[in-house]
């Protein structure tokens, strides 16, 4: 928007009155337009990367051959690459990123705090317990293609997320966004000491094996896993849509939401189960994946501006290319062995984000 | 009688569960088009009551009504669309823009998936050129000089197009300069617009500068209420703060001054803080 120069002060009002309706005719369809660019933009590029990722790795295949509809599916080795081999892992790494970015927003608007990320609240603290009680007991009550492991660390991530909740609002008062940050805080350090303890009576197969797990990984050998957390994610996802201008405003202050017609404890309710859900089943899909959930949101914001009904969508587009890219890195780099995949998001993020905090601040 | 409360109470519950009471059965009705001071000593229930007429806080005794109907009664968005409310100070927790900062203000008139139409773009430039701020549409807000940030914010509460425009100590953080500007800003607006507004304050001359009616407060009651050249004296001056003042009326000002003078001797032990 540019600001009317002095000369429209000599211009006749008819005229002028005008000019203002075009200028805010214009700024109106700035708006629409900006969020139909940026969801289109980084929408392209999460297609592109999840449509080019299956092409790379230890085994070349063609695009063009893995799509050929004439040969039979059972000869082309090209398309069961793409399509039984490659394709889960890539559509879990999009489905993690979109999930953890998105997570990443909606914390940081409902504790007004920009450093927050999913694992903030003691979700991911939660899970990991669920997750090392499962392999150091090795619990094998498997419900259809699910294993145990994703499920104990579902429990747990609904767990702990109960328990935060029911700490924020204990006595029967409003939520408390200072006590939320304190109890999730406390709970992951209490969680990690129990992960500790765990892996202290655990043998040394389990404690390789937990290690592991913590290191997060996308190798999920099929869709089964995908499709088993997909409803609890279209939850989250459908539930996020109902946040961004209601995030702005409280990103303004409670008091200034609510004054500005906000039903402040519904949408913190909203907002604290929504990204709950959305980090409970991206880490039993795929382990404590950290720093997406904080480094998409502050990139995204650098790119966009800061209004939730852009940074939201931008973010879990670009949270999906963002992990997707880095598990490519994670498989590819020092083929044919696999780093972890938290390793690298962790090691691209950190750095990063140091950088953009020296920059900014 | 656009916003009243009647024997409205409302406590605080401390953490060992005993309640406080912030505010002991006031009653108040605020006239269409003036402009009303709540003067007290901290802790009074100036804030409080702000907040039970914003519609923030539900009182737990009383009603405050808004054109003849309970504020509970009424939608969220409902109030909203009549009552803006202006804070001491605004930290947004991300670096919005200016004009994002007013647009929020049409928040209210608008649905949950709705942008901003033209018509919502023309109400928020207007909102900015009537406070002065169409210049500063894509500065970042936290850029801003108090001043500047004051007056977003007061276009942002324009921009809900209020019949209401409730303040808590809006210049209290501002130097003098920006006091005298938001004080002449807040005149003109009830004057031209004829915003009805309740300013909470501690600053005494502000309130005897603009405000046409003045709500005296202490210990979560209302101690005297009238029109300004009644209620503002000495005598008030050292029931509410314990001060020994000096009130006159300055000619060059056109309205009252108050300049205090030393604490009440009688009064000094008798203050409750």
């Amino acid at each position: 928007m540019t600001s009317p120069t002095d000369a429209t002060a000599h211009v006749a009002p008819a005229t002028h009155q005008a000019r203002e309706r075009r200028h805010a005719t214009r700024g109106a369809r700035a708006t629409r337009a900006r969020i139909a660019a940026t969801v289109g933009a980084f929408g392209a590029l999460a297609f592109l990367t999840c449509l080019l990722a299956p092409l790379v790795g230890s085994t070349h295949i063609s695009l063009v051959r893995a799509f050929d509809r004439s040969i039979p599916f059972a000869d082309n080795v090209d398309a069961q690459i793409f399509f039984v081999a490659r394709l889960p892992r890539v559509l879990a790494g999009a489905l993690v990123g979109a999930g953890l970015a998105s997570a990443g927003v909606v914390f940081q608007a409902l504790l007004r705090n920009p450093l927050a990320d999913p694992f903030t609240l003691g979700v991911s603290g939660g899970a990991s317990v669920g997750a090392m009680l499962a392999i150091t007991f090795g619990l094998s009550m498997a419900v259809g293609p699910v294993s145990p492991v994703p499920l104990a660390t579902l429990a747990g991530a609904g767990a702990a997320a109960l328990l935060v909740y029911r700490l924020a609002t204990a006595a029967g008062r409003a939520m408390s966004t200072s006590v939320l940050l304190l109890a999730g805080v406390t709970l992951n350090a209490f969680f990690s000491a129990v992960i500790m303890l765990l892996q202290y009576v655990s043998s040394f197969t389990e404690v390789y094996r937990a290690m592991r797990w913590l290191m997060g990984d996308l190798d999920i050998g099929g869709f089964a896993p995908v499709i088993a957390v997909l409803p609890l994610m279209a939850i989250a996802f459908v539930l996020f849509a109902l946040l961004p201008s209601a995030l702005n405003q409280l990103s303004v202050g409670s008091d200034a939401a609510a004054s500005r017609g906000v039903d402040v404890a519904r949408v913190q309710r909203l907002a604290f189960v929504s990204a709950s859900l959305a980090t409970s089943g991206s880490v039993s899909l795929a382990g404590p994946i950290g720093f997406v959930g904080i480094v998409v949101p502050h990139l995204v914001r650098l790119i966009v501006g800061v209004d939730h009904r852009v940074v939201l969508p931008a973010s879990a587009l670009f949270g999906a290319a963002f992990l997707v890219g880095c598990d490519l890195v994670a498989r590819t780099l020092f083929s044919p062995v696999e780093i972890p995949l938290g390793i690298v998001t962790a090691m691209i993020g950190g750095p990063f984000f140091l950088w953009l905090l020296v920059r900014r601040g | 009688m656009p916003l009243s409360a009647q024997h409205v109470s409302y406590s605080y519950t401390s953490r060992r569960g005993t309640a406080s009471f912030a505010l002991r059965d006031v009653s108040l009705a605020i006239e269409r088009g003036t402009l009303t001071g709540l003067l007290g000593p901290n802790g009074c229930g100036k804030t409080t009551l702000l907040r039970l007429l914003a519609g923030i806080l539900r009182p737990h005794a009383g009603t405050v009504t808004l054109d003849g109907r309970a504020l509970s009664d009424l939608s969220r968005r409902a109030v909203a669309r009549r009552i803006a409310v202006v804070p001491q100070e605004t930290h947004p927790a991300f670096d919005y823009t200016a004009i994002e900062m007013v647009l929020m203000g049409r928040h209210p008139h608008l649905g949950v998936f709705e942008l901003e139409g033209p018509r919502d773009f023309d109400i928020a430039h207007e909102a900015m050129v009537s406070t002065g701020t169409d210049h500063l549409g894509d500065r970042a807000y936290m850029t801003l000089s108090g001043g500047e940030k004051q007056r977003v914010i007061i276009a942002s509460a324009l921009a809900q197009q209020p019949a209401v425009l409730l303040l808590d100590e809006p210049t209290a953080s501002l130097d003098l300069g920006y006091q005298v500007e938001i004080a002449s800003l807040l005149r003109q607006l009830n004057r031209e617009r004829s915003v009805t507004m309740v300013m909470a304050t501690h600053d005494l001359n502000l309130a005897a500068s603009i405000c046409d009616t003045l709500v005296l407060m202490r210990d979560g009651r209302i101690q005297s209420y009238g029109a300004t050249s009644d209620v503002l004296d000495s005598d008030a001056v050292r029931r509410l703060y314990g001060v020994d003042a000096d009130v006159r009326f300055h000619d060059d000002a056109g309205h009252l001054v108050v300049v205090p003078v030393g604490p009440a001797p009688s009064a000094v032990e008798g203050r409750t803080r």
